[in-house]
């Protein structure tokens, strides 16, 4: 297993805890220690924060720029690499511009305090087998909690702006909220039944020992967290409360200069956060059947959380938004009953597992097959039943090779009588 | 004790535009909404109003051919072919065959271009992050070159000449329109498969922005609208100009009149575009490309109506020339201005996504608007 020295570059946290032993020998009083060891967690996640907020913002133009059959920033530096400087500094620059009508506090403080949560999601992520730097026992839960609080601090600033358009924006936001928070926790629901564990290191812990990834297990309440995922970060297909083309920036219309910039850095933030998340509870986190032996797992990590957010990239590249009441009736007619199911047949399945002794050889194996097979069925006849009022008519046109209406002036039809 | 206190209510309005992403130009939608929904909405044009139709009457026959292309930029080629058109009526003037010919081949590439254009802009209404877009630009960046080749200009050509076309192609220009032609059919099929049956796409837009039949010719919208709300009507059929009589093509007719049907009208205008040029190039005699017409022109007097089935619909000129070297009145009869009117009976009662969807499948041009 893995080398506990603390030079063992596969798991950062062996040189924390060497650090601690270290200090321990020394007689340091354990308050000063453990504040030590905290202190230097926190520096490294807000160290990994901050560079992958610069980074995105060249992956995300980069990739979109792919996709779009165009370049993208190509100019700054390596591979346009400095580009995400450049704006920093035009945007530290510019004038924040606050309106007259706006409300001062609540209009300053949100694009400050929405980086609270979006850093403290990652404190429960565990990165490796001891890189994670709060093992909360109900880490699923805290995430869940800490999500809705950006939307509360979403409303304040849209709703601060005094602004048309930024209220219609909130006014979405809190709608949106309510409708997606209720499929993913029942998304996660399915995880933790399965995992029988909150804690994110337990869930990790869980796929280790059962030598599988929980989207084998879980494909349905992945994808209803991947389309809640989009949601609660605002991106396409669910960018609904910024919805460029209809209401033109929603709640940070009236942002401008760095209040817009953090914004715009707590959007990165949060995709990252979230594709963590998912990287986590469906993906192994660090575990990767074995290949973190010779390749540190929180490389592999960092490279899954990079692969949930090019998914996310190429749903932003690729779909057009929904509209507000089709949002809302796919959240409650479509990812909520699905949610249901798939609660219900993972919880029987640990039933099966656990009171009846069922072994793990052959209920796993089982319920990948049941919960596949559950998944594709209840998507396509779901989506076919939901879609039935657009598919009743034509879609293709009907080609004329004459005019169908009289011409002017023209064998007009006598009226009858 | 309860007590109660009546709160104040009332409707939001919001001005969508004149600087607003989504309204193409500078339009304004001025909305009163209900929550979300729209309960009136008017609409406020002329913020890019130039005076052209004054200005034209300034300026002699020929001089007012740029005017044509500064309507509608996104069509250009159209433009100048109805002004020219209605010149040539009034006057009398004998086009050489060739020259329709090469009429024919540019106005289609002009309707390509702008149909790639209004497509893309309509599914970037929708919320695709532009990339819709960008695909369409790069179709409509190899017709802009083709325009180019011919005449040296890609956005306001001023190609089109009263007695035919200014500069006969030159001869590397046939080979790359041959390469264009090729190439599109299955550019045009990718579109479908990627846009067509995307079901956000079918959702955001089906049952959106109904325009009956009937409304459509009582408010005398023209184009991809009304032929999207199931009339089978153009002018190319109806009244054929140029040589659109020998060419064999079919007019797509929508279903119910929605913003998806207006979409795929477009989406298969291109492929009976497609057919039409492949049909004028096969038909393409040799000639002169100009008639010999007198540099300086003076109709006689009189007055015309001429239109042509411009990518956005009817675009006519109503020109009186008094036997002057200027006219007298040169009035234009924009289809973007006269597809807007039915736009309020259309968005009441939806909500703001709905209407900017609605707008954008209208596709209007704020250059023809205002003028």
């Amino acid at each position: 297993m893995l080398l506990s020295s603390w030079w063992d570059v596969r798991d950062l946290g062996n040189a924390v805890s060497g650090l601690v032993d270290a200090l321990q020998d020394a007689g340091v009083p354990n308050g000063v220690i453990y504040s030590i060891a905290a202190l230097l967690g926190c520096l490294g996640i807000i160290a990994f924060v901050g560079a992958t907020a610069v980074i995105n913002i060249w992956v995300e133009r980069r990739l979109i720029g792919r996709i779009q059959v165009r370049k993208g920033p190509n100019r700054l530096g390596p591979f346009g690499l400095l580009q995400p400087v450049a704006d920093a500094i035009k945007l530290i620059q510019k004038e924040a511009l606050q309106p007259k009508s706006a409300d001062g506090v609540v209009y300053s403080l949100p694009p400050i305090l929405i980086f609270i949560p979006a850093i403290l999601a990652f404190a429960v992520v565990p990165f490796g087998d001891k890189m994670v730097l709060a093992d909360l026992n109900v880490g699923v839960l805290y995430l869940l909690a800490l999500g809705s609080t950006t939307a509360v601090l979403i409303f304040m600033a849209g709703y601060a702006s005094n602004n048309k358009y930024a209220l219609l924006g909130s006014m979405r936001v809190i709608a949106m909220l309510i409708s997606y928070e209720i499929p993913s926790v029942l998304a996660l629901l399915g995880v933790v039944t399965f995992a029988g564990t909150m804690s994110l290191s337990g869930v990790v812990d869980f796929q280790d020992t059962y030598w599988s990834w929980l989207i084998f297990f879980q494909p349905l309440a992945f994808l209803i967290f991947l389309l809640g995922t989009t949601a609660e970060l605002n991106r396409t297909p669910a960018d609904i409360a910024e919805a460029e083309s209809e209401i033109i920036a929603g709640f940070h219309i009236e942002y401008s200069g760095m209040k817009f910039g953090l914004f715009y850095a707590v959007e990165l933030v949060n995709a990252m956060g979230l594709s963590a998340v998912i990287a986590v509870l469906f993906l192994g986190g660090w575990w990767t059947f074995g290949v973190e032996k010779v390749i540190p797992g929180w490389i592999l990590f960092i490279g899954k959380i990079y692969a949930v957010y090019f998914l996310l990239i190429w749903f932003r590249g690729t779909l057009p938004r929904f509209r507000m009441d089709q949002l809302m009736a796919f959240a409650w007619k479509f990812l909520l009953p699905l949610g249901l199911i798939n609660v219900l047949v993972s919880a029987f399945e640990v039933l099966l597992w656990t009171e009846y002794d069922i072994s793990a050889g052959v209920i796993l194996p089982a319920s990948v097959v049941v919960n596949f097979a559950l998944a594709a069925v209840l998507i396509v006849g779901w989506s076919k039943l939901m879609m039935k009022p657009f598919t009743d008519v034509r879609r293709r046109p009907h080609l004329f090779n004459e005019i169908n209406v009289p011409l002017p002036g023209e064998a007009t039809p006598e009226p009858a009588g | 004790m309860v007590s109660s206190v009546a709160i104040k209510t009332e409707p939001l309005v919001v001005n969508i535009g004149p600087q607003h992403p989504s309204t193409h130009g500078v339009f304004r939608m001025r909305v009163h909404l209900d929550g979300e929904v729209i309960t009136d909405a008017e609409m406020v044009v002329g913020y890019l109003h130039r005076s052209m139709e004054k200005l034209a009457e300034e300026r002699t026959w020929t001089q007012n051919i740029p005017f044509t292309d500064r309507m509608d930029y996104l069509a250009a080629m159209t433009g100048n072919l109805s002004y020219c058109i209605a010149v040539e009526k009034l006057a009398g003037i004998e086009v050489p065959e060739r020259a329709q010919y090469l009429r024919v081949i540019f106005a289609e590439l002009q309707r390509i271009a702008s149909h790639a254009m209004a497509n893309g802009t309509f599914v970037n209404d929708c919320g695709a992050w532009q990339t819709p877009l960008f695909y369409m630009f790069r179709e409509r960046e190899k017709i802009l070159d083709l325009f180019e080749m011919a005449c040296g200009a890609r956005l306001t050509l001023n190609y089109m000449r009263i007695g035919g076309v200014a500069f006969e192609p030159p001869d590397e220009f046939w080979p790359q329109l041959q390469a264009l032609i090729d190439e599109l059919p299955a550019r045009i099929d990718e579109y479908d498969r990627l846009l067509l049956d995307n079901e956000i796409l079918v959702m955001r837009s089906r049952h959106v922005g109904m325009l009956s039949a009937e409304m459509a010719i009582n408010s005398s919208v023209s184009g991809p609208i009304l032929r999207g709300s199931g009339v089978a009507w153009d002018i190319r059929k109806a009244n054929p100009y140029c040589v659109y009589d020998r060419m064999d093509f079919d007019i797509p007719v929508g279903n119910i009149g929605d913003c998806y049907d207006r979409f795929v009208v477009r989406m298969e205008e291109v492929r009976q575009s497609l057919r039409i040029i492949k049909q004028a190039l096969v038909q393409l005699p040799a000639g002169s490309h100009t008639a010999n017409i007198p540099l300086n022109l003076i109709p006689p007097a009189g007055e015309v109506y001429s239109a042509i089935e411009s990518p956005k619909g009817e675009l006519g000129f109503y020109l009186v020339s008094e036997g002057g070297p200027t006219p007298f009145r040169w009035h234009v009869r924009a289809p973007s201005l006269i597809n807007l009117s039915p736009l309020r009976e259309m968005v009441v009662g939806q909500s703001i996504p709905d209407a900017i969807v609605t707008l954008g499948s209208i596709d209007i041009n704020v250059g023809e608007i205002d003028r």
